[in-house]
C-alpha cells in the first residue's frame, strides 16, 4: 500500500470520529431542549422559574 | 479589587443558570474560531513539504500529535474537576468531568488509530506493546470505565464522587504516558516539541502542527462547554419529571 493510503486513512478516521462527536453532542442538546420545552408546555417549570403567585 | 472581582466572577459560574447564559454567548465565537483555525491548519498541513526520510507520511503527525496531546489534557481537565467535586463541592465540577470523559475517549481513539496507521509504513508494524502505546491504551480503557461508571449509577452526585476518586487515582498514568519514552526503551520516538532545550522539529512542520494543536484544543473546549450544557439540561429534565410525578401523586 502506498503512503497516500495511510495518510488518507488517518485523515478519514479523524474526520469520522470528530464529525460523529460533533453530531452526537449537537443531537443530544437538541433532544434535551425539546424535552424541556415539552415539560414547560405541560405546565411543569423549575421552582425558580415559577411566578411568585404559584408558589403556594 | 480586581482579585475580588475575578473571584466573584468565577463563583458566579458555579450557578448553572449563569453558566448556561455565558455558554450561549461564547459558543458561536468558539465554534467560528475553531472552524477558521481548522481551515488554516489543514491548508498548511497539505501545502508543507514532506520529510526527507518519512516522505509525506509526516502529514499524519498533524492529526496524531494534537489528538494525543488532547487525550492527556482532557484527563487533566477531568482531574482538576474531580478536585472541584471532592474539595469544593463545586456544582459544575461533577458536570465537567462527566461531560469530558466521552470527548477524551474519542481523542484517545483518534491518537491510537492514526498512530497505528503511521506505524505501519514507518515501523513496519501496526502495533507493539511498548510503554508509550500500552500506557495510552490503558488511558483509553480508563475513559471507557469512567463513562460506564457514570452511566451505571442513577444518583448523579454519588456517581460524581465515586468517579472523582477514580479519576484522581488514574491520574498517575498521565506522567507515565508523558515520560514513558524517556524512562523505557520504546519504539515510539521521544518528545520533539515540548522538551527541555526547545523543539527539535523543523519549522516547516512546527507551524502546521501548532495551528492544528490550537484548533483541536479549541474544538475540545467548544464541545466540552456544549456537553456540559447538555448535562445541565439532562439534570433539569430529570428534576422536573420527578417534580411532575410528585405533583401527580399528590393530586391522585
Amino acid at each position: 500500500m502506498t503512503h497516500t493510503f495511510y495518510i488518507a486513512m488517518s485523515y478519514a478516521v479523524t474526520a469520522i470520529v470528530i464529525l460523529c462527536l460533533i453530531a452526537w453532542t449537537w443531537l443530544d442538546g437538541r433532544a434535551r431542549r425539546q424535552e424541556l420545552a415539552e415539560l414547560e408546555a405541560s405546565g411543569i417549570r423549575r421552582r425558580s422559574a415559577q411566578p411568585t403567585g404559584d408558589a403556594g | 479589587m480586581t482579585d475580588s472581582l475575578a473571584i466573584s466572577k468565577f463563583s458566579d459560574l458555579a450557578n448553572p443558570t449563569r453558566f448556561l447564559a455565558l455558554a450561549a454567548r461564547i459558543l458561536p465565537f468558539m465554534a467560528a474560531a475553531t472552524a477558521i483555525l481548522f481551515a488554516i491548519g489543514l491548508y498548511l498541513s497539505f501545502t508543507t513539504e514532506g520529510d526527507y526520510q518519512q516522505g509525506l507520511t509526516v502529514r499524519i503527525m498533524y492529526v496524531h500529535v494534537p489528538s494525543a496531546w488532547l487525550s492527556m489534557m482532557c484527563y487533566t481537565v477531568m482531574a482538576v474537576s474531580a478536585i472541584g467535586t471532592l474539595v469544593w463541592r463545586h456544582p459544575l465540577a461533577d458536570v465537567s468531568h462527566k461531560a469530558a470523559a466521552p470527548l477524551g475517549a474519542a481523542f484517545t481513539l483518534i491518537a491510537l488509530a492514526t498512530g497505528s496507521l503511521w506505524g505501519r509504513p514507518m515501523w513496519g508494524t501496526w502495533w507493539v506493546w511498548d510503554a508509550r502505546l500500552t500506557s495510552v491504551f490503558v488511558l483509553f480503557l480508563m475513559y471507557l470505565g469512567l463513562i460506564a461508571l457514570n452511566r451505571a449509577m442513577d444518583d448523579p452526585s454519588r456517581a460524581a464522587r465515586v468517579s472523582a476518586v477514580l479519576i484522581l487515582v488514574g491520574f498517575v498514568n498521565i506522567p507515565i504516558i508523558k515520560f514513558s519514552v524517556d524512562w523505557w526503551n520504546t519504539l515510539h520516538q521521544p518528545a520533539s516539541v515540548i522538551r527541555m532545550g526547545g523543539p527539535t522539529i523543523d519549522r516547516e512542520f512546527l507551524w502546521p502542527l501548532l495551528v492544528m494543536a490550537i484548533a483541536f484544543t479549541l474544538l475540545f473546549f467548544t464541545l466540552h462547554v456544549m456537553a456540559m450544557r447538555n448535562e445541565i439540561w439532562r439534570r433539569r429534565v430529570a428534576a422536573q419529571r420527578r417534580m411532575a410525578a410528585r405533583l401527580a401523586g399528590r393530586e391522585a
